[in-house]
């Protein structure tokens, strides 16, 4: 299947009448994969989720989830979606079973469904043995655990993830993404998901939009986007003192390179094929390599190269900064 | 779709669930419900009990009875009584200020752009803040008068325990007035300080340009036409009406009218104002 589930067409966000947040853009999402949204603070990743699950009304154009308008049939949108929001959410004075059934209440879930949906879902996320305990006492990993299952409660068709390990450790963060898989195999669902760890929307997505100034820059599977940017990067130095530039410039799909610090950095596709060939020219010529690397392009560089390597810290809002603190603070169980 | 037919789509769905939450955090934290009656209770046995104003009026002169004089004054044999009455009302003042500030800390911590991802109506979030502010002012009110009656209130000729829920009829459109009235100001803001500073600037003045401890017609002038326009005074008044004066029926029927159109009006205002915000 790849109908598509979500259609953005011009969408637009306008704050106070000159604060472009969101600045026509246009992309789709298919049924079943996990498209993730990248940008700098402030690019309009949030503006965006928080149009397509209709807290914000857009100025201009227009976007669709499951065919549903997003401001004309506001109430359809809500029933089908889930919200992972980046904050936690989840009452603090309330137990975990107890914060489901809230969740459920507000979507007009009846009781005994609920209860029955609540018990699975706190199995689905390891929760069980937590179940009548204050969400006072989780640790970070756990509220993050109990947003899933929030978010899951009406079996939404595409769930919304911001930020979904915003904060936690590694060891948390790499089960959250296990838990994340596990959901989208187990319910077949659409996901939507903002981040700013690269390497989570590497490893998770199927296909990932660059955003920035409110303009989507670049789309793409994560593999397509690395070989956008023209190949893998070689490191070598050799031990004799001698310029080879023009020797490896001839080799086969090298395209650039570069001395520094009496290493050579060449830029070239194909680099697990190009490698040997490179060593080879340079021994028949009685050259001997020192040190050799071989890196294949990241995530983070095509970020950097699409988004810039400035600091957009100060754009964001007071509200965000304090809630990503409050995140942070409670993920790292305070 | 066959699921999202199951689930029942009342306009008014979520209202008990969000409603309970709130009563929930304060009822389930006992300290914080003692303290929330503890300030009344001050009140009550400090200013009620330390300004022994019948003590003042001369007992030696002839023709001068300090009951009478007390009770054309205040319009009960003892002060306590009268303003022990005022502090109910400023307990519902003050309750439904500080479930105003929950507006904001909802919006801190993600909870409202939760709650407005999902299909509940825009309308039922805030009617839910306002209702559980109502119940809760209303609980504690309660309270009050308990606590009163152990302290020596003298009710009325005429009070009868129907007189109770003609007290929480009043006190519920108070409730309903001046809660929409804070969450349509706190809504907006992003802060606590602001809507902190905003609140305190209406409740003193609110609380003292009242009936709340004085009677309104011995005050100056420009003081008594605050008084007039202060819902505050007129549920004061119904409160006393109905709990230690002779019930005058017209002026408790005029009380009435005039807090109930208060209530509507304001909240009417409120929840338009919280709903073009939500929908922005």
């Amino acid at each position: 299947m790849s109908e598509e589930v979500i259609r953005t067409e011009g969408l637009t966000k306008v704050f106070n009448k000159h604060l472009t947040a969101v600045d026509h853009i246009n992309f789709s999402v298919k049924h079943g994969e996990i498209f993730g949204f990248l940008g700098p603070n402030g690019a309009g990743k949030t503006t965006t989720i928080n149009m397509l699950i209709t807290i914000l009304k857009p100025t201009e154009g227009r976007a669709s989830v499951l065919g549903f308008d997003i401001a004309k049939q506001d109430n359809n949108v809500r029933s089908v979606i889930g919200l992972v929001p980046q904050e936690y959410t989840a009452d603090e004075d309330l137990t975990g079973l107890e914060n489901l059934l809230l969740c459920a209440d507000l979507y007009g879930i009846p009781r005994n469904v609920a209860k029955e949906r609540a018990v699975d879902l706190l199995k689905l996320v390891e929760l069980t043995d937590f179940k009548d305990k204050r969400v006072q006492t989780y640790s970070g990993g756990m509220r993050r655990r109990l947003e899933l299952a929030c978010g899951l409660i009406n079996r939404p068709k595409v769930l919304f993830l911001d930020e979904p390990t915003l904060g936690l450790d590694v060891q948390t963060r790499t089960a959250t993404w296990e838990y994340i898989r596990k959901l989208k195999k187990e319910f077949g669902m659409t996901l939507f998901m903002t981040t700013h760890y690269l390497e989570e929307a590497d490893a998770l997505c199927d296909r990932v939009a660059i955003i920035d100034h409110g303009k989507i820059v670049v789309i793409g599977s994560p593999d397509e986007l690395k070989h956008s940017l023209g190949g893998d990067l070689i490191t070598l130095a050799i031990k004799e003192n001698e310029d080879v530039s023009e020797l490896i410039q001839k080799v086969e799909h090298v395209k650039e390179i570069k001395k520094e610090d009496g290493a050579y950095r060449i830029k070239a596709e194909f680099g697990e094929i190009t490698t040997p060939f490179i060593i080879e020219t340079l021994r028949k010529k009685g050259y001997t390599v020192t040190r050799l690397s071989l890196t294949e392009p990241t995530l983070n560089e095509v970020y950097l190269e699409y988004t810039g390597r400035s600091m957009r810290d100060a754009e964001e809002s007071r509200e965000a900064t304090f809630s990503r603190r409050m995140t942070m603070r409670r993920a790292r169980g305070r | 779709m066959s699921e999202m037919n199951n689930n029942s789509k009342s306009r008014l769905h979520g209202i008990w669930a969000l409603t309970n939450r709130e009563l929930k955090k304060w009822y389930k934290e006992p300290l914080l419900f003692l303290l929330s009656i503890v300030q009344p209770v001050i009140w009550m046995g400090l200013l009620g009990k330390s300004m022994n104003i019948s003590a003042l009026i001369p007992t030696d002169i002839p023709g001068v009875s300090p009951e009478i004089i007390m009770e054309q004054t205040f319009g009960t044999g003892d002060y306590f009584s009268f303003m022990a009455v005022g502090m109910i009302g400023m307990t519902a003042l003050f309750t439904t200020m500080f479930s105003g500030m929950s507006v904001v800390w909802d919006r801190r911590l993600g909870f409202l752009n939760k709650v407005l991802s999902t299909p509940v109506s825009r309308a039922v979030i805030i009617f839910s803040k306002v209702l559980s502010a109502a119940l809760r002012s209303m609980f504690q009110a309660g309270i009050v008068i308990l606590i009163a009656v152990a302290f020596g209130l003298q009710f009325g000729a005429n009070f009868s325990l129907l007189n109770i829920l003609g007290v929480f009829a009043i006190l519920f459109l108070l409730c309903v007035g001046l809660s929409s009235l804070f969450i349509a100001l706190t809504i907006r803001s992003t802060r606590m300080e602001t809507p902190m500073a905003v609140m305190n600037l209406i409740n003193l003045p609110m609380m003292f340009a009242s009936n709340a401890f004085y009677p309104a017609r011995l005050m100056p002038d420009w003081l008594q036409s605050f008084v007039k326009v202060n819902p505050l005074s007129y549920t004061n008044d119904a409160v006393r009406q109905l709990l230690v004066f002779n019930t005058d029926w017209a002026q408790l029927a005029l009380d009435f009218t005039y807090v109930g159109i208060f209530a509507v009006i304001v909240a009417t205002i409120g929840i338009i104002l919280s709903w073009r915000f939500l929908n922005k």
